[in-house]
């Protein structure tokens, strides 16, 4: 965000100095988020599982789009809040599920997208973004490395609340966090969130080795 | 049928460095398609390149050969503004023949 | 004697792959490795050369070829074209990147179907896309020339301001959106560097890099294929081919890259 606004700033400054630059030329042109909504409608076309549904945004979906969101400090706190009552514990209270198909569903990346069957079970794809077993090296850096996550927090109910509240729904404790809402966006069920809960927690798994 | 190759050849000091890029699909024949079928195997067997009658290369090759072969060898004893002719030949019979100029390098 | 370039290098990763604690920095310098050994050969001469003989051939209903088409410069100019494009263009009172003025010219002045232009604009094996060949062609025009996109007309201005907003807009099941992935530096998914777009220096360096040859897939890509397959990795629904939205972002991400040299058809893993 911070390189954003550089940007910017940059535009400016070579509009600025543009010889003889007329009125027109320097006027700023703002679009509307309603007009981009209805850019993107008009944009795409649906296809497979994907229907145009997809472009329209939620309140946070919105939110988030926005320039400055991160300054509007009371909004963020809201958000959080609203988030936060979004999520769904499992009415069995259990948050532990297997690691070893946890393993499995952070390592897949298939699912929702047009060109993946329907109905297909979907992967977390933690990977993409996140360090977690020490033998797996192909890892992305978009989110914090997660090894030793359980090993170094403690595999304590509190903390398995948090990892399964934090798969489900990340913006409840992040507002406008770059991570989906695995169980919010109905993208994972809740016993692959368990699955993921136990990879992150369980003394046994590779991420606590 | 196939598309020309694209044949660079220069020559310095009496060796010419000859760079090749070939278009073809180079299927292994061991893929399968959207529907689980086996995509046939269609892949060049054979090139060859010849210089003033003479064979300055000749290849076998299989189905380990990437898409859109790219193939770059050098012989000595050509001359400046002479031709060099490639050619392969595929598992289904097709082939292509071209040519190109050699250039100072 | 026979050189082929990937599998020599697949097999070198091979190798070092056991060895699970080889450092990061190795795996990042084993790819520089391998890019520099594929820059040489670029298959995409082949899709320049096909793209050539396109834009020369008498073609379509109309039997007519391109060089009466005008990409900005003036009717049949290819030269450098690419390096000021999407840019206004007053017949159309619209702003066009590459794809969608060729596209217009070829149904315009060759009287070629649209709709099928359209369906088959991203090539796959033996069906092959005139049109990634035709960009193929023309960005080859515009190597080593520095990027100079327009926004100077009002239409211009707003393209490059609604390109900004599809770069941040969220949505679909997963939240995602351009930023999402290419909005930060020095980030990876898996292995793979991600550009942040909204860095001058990544911005130049992915901008000018595209078209490309993937390697992968055997096919000459096209910037709109980038964004397709990009959106449909987002879990968006299909990005219409040559539609405001993608001209728009097209616009955006390529101004941000005005200044550097352009470097395509490039090629890529």
């Amino acid at each position: 965000m911070k390189n954003h606004g550089k940007l910017f700033a940059m535009a400016g400054l070579v509009l600025a100095l543009a010889p003889a630059a007329g009125a027109a030329d320097r006027a700023e042109v703002k679009v509307g988020d309603a007009e981009a909504m209805r850019e993107m409608f008009r944009g795409f076309s649906p296809r497979g599982q994907a229907d145009l549904s997809r472009l329209r945004q939620d309140d946070m979906q919105k939110f988030c789009s926005t320039k400055g969101w991160e300054k509007q400090k009371v909004q963020v706190k809201q958000l959080e809040k609203e988030q936060l009552a979004l999520i769904k514990y499992p009415a069995d209270g259990r948050l532990m599920g297997d690691w070893r198909n946890g393993e499995r569903i952070a390592q897949t990346g298939v699912g929702m997208q047009f060109s993946d069957a329907q109905g297909s079970t979907a992967g977390g794809n933690c990977y993409a973004c996140h360090q977690l077993a020490r033998a797996e090296v192909s890892f992305g850096t978009i989110g914090p490395s997660l090894q030793n996550f359980g090993k170094t927090r403690g595999n304590t109910e509190a903390n398995q609340r948090y990892a399964y509240g934090k798969i489900y729904n990340p913006q409840a404790y992040s507002a406008c966090s770059n991570m989906p809402r695995f169980g919010h966006g109905g993208i994972l069920t809740e016993q692959q969130i368990k699955d993921l809960t136990a990879l992150l927690l369980d003394p046994d798994s590779p991420v606590n080795k | 049928m196939a598309d020309p190759m694209r044949i660079r050849a220069t020559v310095k000091d009496g060796k010419v460095d000859v760079r090749l890029l070939m278009s073809h699909e180079m299927e292994t024949g061991q893929r399968k398609d959207a529907r689980g079928e086996l995509v046939p195997a269609w892949f060049i067997q054979n090139v060859t390149a010849t210089y003033g009658g003479r064979t300055v290369l000749s290849a076998q090759w299989g189905p380990s050969i990437s898409k859109n072969p790219y193939l770059n060898f050098r012989f000595s004893g050509a001359k400046l503004g002479e031709k060099i002719s490639v050619t392969w030949t595929d598992n289904k019979g097709d082939k292509r023949t071209d040519e190109a100029t050699i250039t100072a390098g | 004697m026979i050189r082929n370039k990937l599998p020599a290098v697949l097999l070198a990763v091979a190798c070092l792959s056991p060895v699970a604690a080889w450092a990061q920095t190795d795996t990042v310098k084993g790819i520089e490795r391998y890019r520099e050994l594929l820059a040489d050969g670029n298959p995409a001469e082949l899709w320049e050369a096909r793209g050539e003989d396109l834009w020369k051939q008498k073609r379509g209903p109309k039997m007519a070829s391109l060089e009466s088409c005008n990409l900005g410069k003036g009717p049949g100019v290819v030269k450098g074209v690419y390096a000021e494009l999407p840019r206004y263009f007053k017949d159309t009172d619209r702003v066009m990147d590459l794809e969608s003025r060729l596209l217009h010219c070829m149904t315009g002045i060759q009287g070629l179907d649209g709709e099928a232009i359209k369906r088959t604009a991203f090539g796959a094996g033996t069906n092959r896309s005139d049109m990634e060949a035709l960009v193929a062609y023309v960005t080859s025009q515009s190597k080593g020339v520095r990027m100079r996109v327009p926004t100077s007309h009002p239409k211009e201005k707003q393209a490059y301001a609604m390109g900004e907003k599809v770069f941040f807009y969220r949505g679909g099941p997963h939240d995602f959106a351009c930023a999402t992935c290419h909005g930060e530096s020095g980030k990876r998914i898996r292995l793979q560097d991600l550009p942040n777009l909204l860095d001058r220096k990544d911005a130049q360096r992915a901008y000018t890099t595209w078209p490309a040859y993937r390697v992968s897939q055997g096919e000459l890509r096209t910037f709109q294929w980038r964004l397709f397959d990009c959106f449909r990795q987002q879990r968006f629904p299909a990005l219409e081919f040559g539609s405001d939205a993608s001209i728009a972002l097209t616009a955006f991400l390529a101004k941000n890259a005005n200044g550097a040299a352009f470097n395509a058809p490039a090629i890529k893993r």
